[in-house]
């Protein structure tokens, strides 16, 4: 069968680091209580979930800001990129 | 949901605009697929946003068909699986909504007809955005695409959207539902549900464009809501050519929420009046309402 890594790597767009394409940056705060809403939500696969808690992965966040209106505890908040 | 549940198989790193509902409903669709997964896409944003050369966003092995025949290539790779004897293998299409249902139609009702064993999963952001916002069958009764541009005589789209899952229930498919990405564990309830049964499957998934549609990248789940809030997009399975489980609106929003919020219907709103046409618009949703009973 065709097998993965056939003609080339999987995911290597890992490769593209999205992340300075933010000019908003999402902040976990402590009201988050890990339910993972905006886990399912992300479309850059950038949330994890660690100890009952949101993690995003600033090498690839666009900062679309989705995760911060989805957050049904309102515990993501979006600042302004500085980096 | 458990951890190991939260496979995810859409790597980051991939080029979709912020805010890309698409992107959502790829990583949505796959998780309940797993790894033992073939996916193959027609020429569109996903395949052009998740395949750069050398920098595949897979981490299943993935095909990229023409734009028009994603449902041939997907039965030649269950042909093949079969003479292997390659018996588990979950095998899907993911094409756009012009992939669908304009020019990959034909390629579709080949695969219907010939009772091919594939999940055939539309996304349907409703135009051709990959070549810049083009009209397709699926593109709302009066939108504002590059190809159907509002002015002094045009109020967008003069036709209404095609009725696909009716035309795919026509085939006596295995199974035929739509979903959307602002109900995520309806949609992979019924991705999951597609995959176990034998034959052909078809789901149309509706997927919030925010460049083509003309809103905040961060509002992709709140306009996928109201979509189906306001009747105009209605979440059902077909059982017996009849729509079952749909989904609900307690509240039922009037149109107008829904397109205020998006630049595709806003020469509705100013320059001439377009109460008409807004109006009937809202027939639609109606008509919905009673038919689907949402
Ligand atoms: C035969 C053919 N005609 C035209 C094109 C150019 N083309 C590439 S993608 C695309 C539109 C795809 O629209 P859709 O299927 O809705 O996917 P989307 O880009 O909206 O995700 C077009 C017209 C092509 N690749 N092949
Ligand atoms: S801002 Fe967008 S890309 Fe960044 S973590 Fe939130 S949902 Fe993901
Ligand atoms: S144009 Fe629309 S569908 Fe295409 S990548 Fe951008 S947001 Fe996604
Ligand atoms: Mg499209």
């Amino acid at each position: 069968m065709l097998r993965v890594g056939s003609v080339c790597e999987a995911g290597k767009s890992r490769l593209n680091k999205t992340g300075d394409w933010r000019t908003l940056r999402p902040q976990v705060t402590d009201k988050c209580n890990g339910c993972g809403i905006c886990e399912l939500f992300c479309p850059d696969s950038c949330i994890v979930l660690e100890n009952k808690k949101a993690v995003i992965d600033y090498d690839y966040c666009k900062g679309c800001g989705i995760c911060a209106n989805e957050c049904p505890k309102q515990a993501i908040e979006m600042e302004e990129e500085r980096n | 949901m458990a951890s190991q549940e939260r496979i995810n198989l859409l790597a980051p790193g991939h080029r979709a605009c912020p805010g890309c509902g698409a992107a959502v409903a790829l990583r949505q669709i796959l998780r309940p697929l797993g790894r033992n997964t073939i996916a193959v896409s027609a020429t569109g944003c996903v395949e052009t946003f998740t395949s750069p050369y050398d920098q595949s966003s897979w981490e299943v092995p993935w095909m990229h068909s023409l734009f028009e025949n994603s449902g041939a290539v997907a039965s030649g790779v269950r042909a093949a699986l079969d003479v292997q004897g390659e018996k588990d293998v979950n095998l899907v299409v993911i094409s756009g909504d012009g992939g669908t249902f304009d020019i990959g139609m034909g390629a579709l009702s080949g695969m219907l007809e010939r009772k091919d064993n594939v999940t055939y999963i539309c996304y349907d952001n409703e135009a051709y955005m990959n070549t810049g916002v083009q009209r397709s069958g699926s593109t709302p009764h009066a939108a504002a695409t590059t190809t159907t541009p509002s002015g002094k005589k045009s109020y967008g789209k003069i036709e209404y959207k095609k009725d696909v899952p009716g035309i795919v229930w026509a085939h006596d498919a295995e199974y035929v539902a739509t979903a959307s990405i602002a109900y995520p564990q309806d949609l992979m309830r019924k991705v999951k549900k597609a995959n176990e049964i034998y034959g052909p499957k078809y789901i149309q998934v509706h997927t919030p464009c925010c460049i083509g549609w003309g809103f905040d990248a961060s509002k992709t789940i709140q306009v996928g809501k109201l979509a189906v809030e306001t009747g105009l997009v209605p979440i059902y399975e077909m059982e017996k050519g009849q729509p079952v489980k749909v989904k609900k609106a307690a509240e039922k929003k009037p149109i107008e929420e829904y397109l205020k919020v998006q630049s595709r219907f806003k020469h509705l709103f100013k320059e001439q009046e377009r109460d008409e046409v807004i109006k009937e618009l809202q027939a639609i949703c109606n008509a919905n309402i009673e038919h689907f009973g949402i």
